[in-house]
């Protein structure tokens, strides 16, 4: 973990420092080895907190007065507890279920929308591209959107937090500036063997275009298991809130969940169960995370140069 | 519509441009194709754009004609179809109301602290780890201030409360040293600092992957041949590393300048309860509660137009700027 440009790195793992360059101060690289060491510890330790306490148990927790940083012995009954039904579980399997059917939804409308754009001589595709542009640039407003969602009766219904969201003009602008890249000459050479648009798409562009399609699922199935405020706006009732509103309700409010509420009758203490909520909400994301590390660095420079 | 001389049979529709260059001009047309013609060699196309085109017609386009409520004395009953015109009144209403200004007056505040403060970070972040030697412990710590960006608003502040609330981490250590707790999260005096602290923490990494890619496609010899003219670390920095990222940080400054009435609203809406109004109340905020909980519909319409059209002016105005100091800004005309 040594290599801030003191000496004493094995050899193998440093990359050569250029020979015209001078050698580093020790205090430069201290100060550099500090603030480093530091900003991750910020970064880091409010979860492992979370993490610790949500794994504590009840004597622990007395003890500490609240929090528990080093649990000597872990337990899962919190996870138990509010896993095992009631309002939390409910909570999960309908912001997972809108994730899927979201991400689904979102991916097959915009590679569809930015296919068809990303071709030359479709009629109307000029206008159309002009309308999607002008979207990056203005917002319509919350009243409007409320009254329109209103108006087509999808109010409290799971639709709410699905099609006012579907596609997202800036990852509509970044597909279809992949698809716009690749070389011309395969799209010619499928249509002289006689593919039309369909299968072009569907052997030829989408199989090219993997990682980035990978990418913008990713950014949507973030946005929708993260969407907080539209189920607030449009779901009146509790008994359909997604994970974000369970979170903020029992943790960022501190209400407390009561026995009956996920339907035991033993209860582990408050303080546990609401970090092991806030974990339910952190695990997929973190799981999602390798993965969207891989490749986000990729999409944001596509629509950044190409937007 | 031509054929270039590359391909054997002409067909109607679908002209192959010029490879080279997506934006060049279409070439000059020999035969014009007849619209019902090209509208039959596309009907695939068109029909797999039709699901995209409705979604932006019904959750964009309609909602913009639904402005008209912000000149309206909207009544949720009989819809907007129907509900009398009154020309301004919604105006007049908005701003005489002082919490409206205090809204926007504490909208500024926070989005100027952000600027000053939020703005530079990811700046100063690329240019500490793009001067580690290690490869591997870039790749750590990028991994490590990346990840905030990634979770809800709402997280974060369940998070901050967890170490800086007055239960949380940060009060238990004091009291068990014999020092008087201390309750960040709920003191309306260093909210805006709170605020600040909480869009460095999320967004810190996720602004410097830009810098990052501009600093890496720097051409080393620059460096080479600075450090043999004699400049030292410092004047390679000045003269060839901040150079590389002036392009992305106007580019970034403008959109942040158009961006500057809408401050992280979900951030606000959270943590409103905490500090109280007077505090925290920023234009988003003052939409939703006037808008839609206290149900003043046409002035919560009136005041979110007022919002929209004045971004909209600023990343335009911000671009000029940009063009006129030779910068390409967010889009070049």
């Amino acid at each position: 973990m040594s290599s801030f440009g003191f000496p004493l790195r094995s050899p193998r793992t440093r990359e050569e420092r250029p020979a015209w360059e001078e050698p580093p101060t020790k205090i430069g690289s201290a100060a550099k080895a500090v603030v480093i060491t530091v900003t991750c510890a910020v970064m880091i330790l409010p979860f492992l907190t979370v993490l610790s306490t949500s794994l504590a148990s009840r004597e622990e927790i007395t003890e500490a007065g609240g929090f528990v940083l080093f649990p000597t012995d872990p337990t899962l009954e919190a996870y138990r507890t509010i896993l095992s039904g009631g309002i939390v579980s409910r909570a999960v399997v309908v912001s997972v279920l809108i994730t899927l059917v979201g991400t689904a939804l979102s991916l097959l409308t915009t590679i569809a929308l930015a296919y068809g754009l990303s071709k030359r001589g479709v009629p109307g595709s000029k206008p159309i591209l002009l309308m999607v542009l002008f979207t990056l640039l203005f917002v319509p407003g919350m009243v409007p959107m409320y009254v329109v969602v209103k108006e087509l009766g999808l109010l409290d219904s799971y639709w709410s937090l699905i099609l006012p969201v579907m596609i997202n003009a800036f990852n509509l602008v970044v597909l279809r500036a992949f698809f716009m890249n690749i070389p011309e000459e395969l799209y010619q050479a499928a249509r002289i063997d006689g593919a039309g648009d369909w299968r072009i798409l569907t052997r030829i562009v989408l199989p090219l275009s993997k990682g980035v399609v990978a990418v913008v699922g990713l950014f949507y199935a973030v946005t929708y298991w993260n969407a907080f405020f539209n189920a607030m706006l449009y779901l009146n009732d509790s008994g359909k809130w997604p994970i974000q509103l369970v979170l903020r309700t029992y943790v960022v409010q501190g209400k407390s969940i009561s026995g009956d509420q996920l339907g035991v009758s033993h209860m582990p203490p408050q303080q546990s169960i609401s970090m092991a909520v806030v974990m339910i909400a952190l695990v997929p994301i973190l799981l999602l995370f390798p993965f969207l590390q891989k490749y986000f660095t990729k999409g944001v420079l596509t629509g950044a140069i190409k937007g | 519509m031509t054929s270039p001389a590359t391909q054997r049979r002409p067909r109607a529709a679908s002209p192959p441009p010029p490879v080279s260059d997506p934006k060049a001009p279409n070439p000059p047309r020999h035969r014009r194709v007849p619209l019902r013609v090209r509208l039959r060699n596309n009907w695939v196309m068109l029909a797999l754009m039709a699901p995209g085109l409705l979604f932006f017609l019904f959750f964009f386009y309609v909602p913009m004609l639904g402005n008209v409520i912000a000149f309206q004395d909207y009544q949720p009953f009989i819809g907007f179809k129907d509900s009398p015109l009154v020309g301004l009144a919604n105006f007049q209403e908005l701003f005489a109301d002082p919490a409206f200004w205090e809204a926007v007056r504490n909208t500024l505040a926070f989005a100027a602290l952000q600027l000053i403060f939020f703005f530079p970070a990811p700046l100063a972040l690329a240019l500490l780890i793009n001067s580690l030697v290690s490869p591997r412990i870039k790749k750590f710590v990028q991994s490590v201030v990346y990840l905030p960006h990634f979770i809800s608003w709402v997280l974060v502040v369940a998070l901050f409360q967890q170490v800086l609330g007055g239960a949380g981490l940060f009060s238990n250590y004091l009291r068990d040293h014999g020092m008087s707790a201390l309750d960040v999260m709920t003191d309306p005096d260093t909210f805006s600092l709170l605020i600040t602290g909480q869009v460095i923490w999320k967004d810190i990494g996720w602004g410097m992957i830009i810098y990052l890619a501009a600093l890496a496609s720097v051409d080393q010899s620059l460096y080479e041949s600075a450090a043999v003219d004699g400049a030292g670390r410092w004047r390679r920095m000045w003269h060839v590393t901040l150079p590389a990222v002036r392009g992305v940080t106007i580019m970034l400054l403008v959109l942040r300048l158009g961006d500057v009435l809408s401050v992280g609203f979900e951030q606000f809406l959270l943590q409103r309860d905490a500090v109280g109004a007077r505090a925290s109340e920023v234009l988003d905020t003052y939409i939703y509660y006037h808008g839609v909980v206290y149900g003043d519909w046409g002035v919560g319409a009136a005041a979110g137009l007022v919002k929209g059209v004045v971004g909209a002016l600023m990343i335009y105005g911000a671009n000029k700027v940009a063009h006129a100091f030779g910068e390409h800004g967010v889009y070049s005309k």
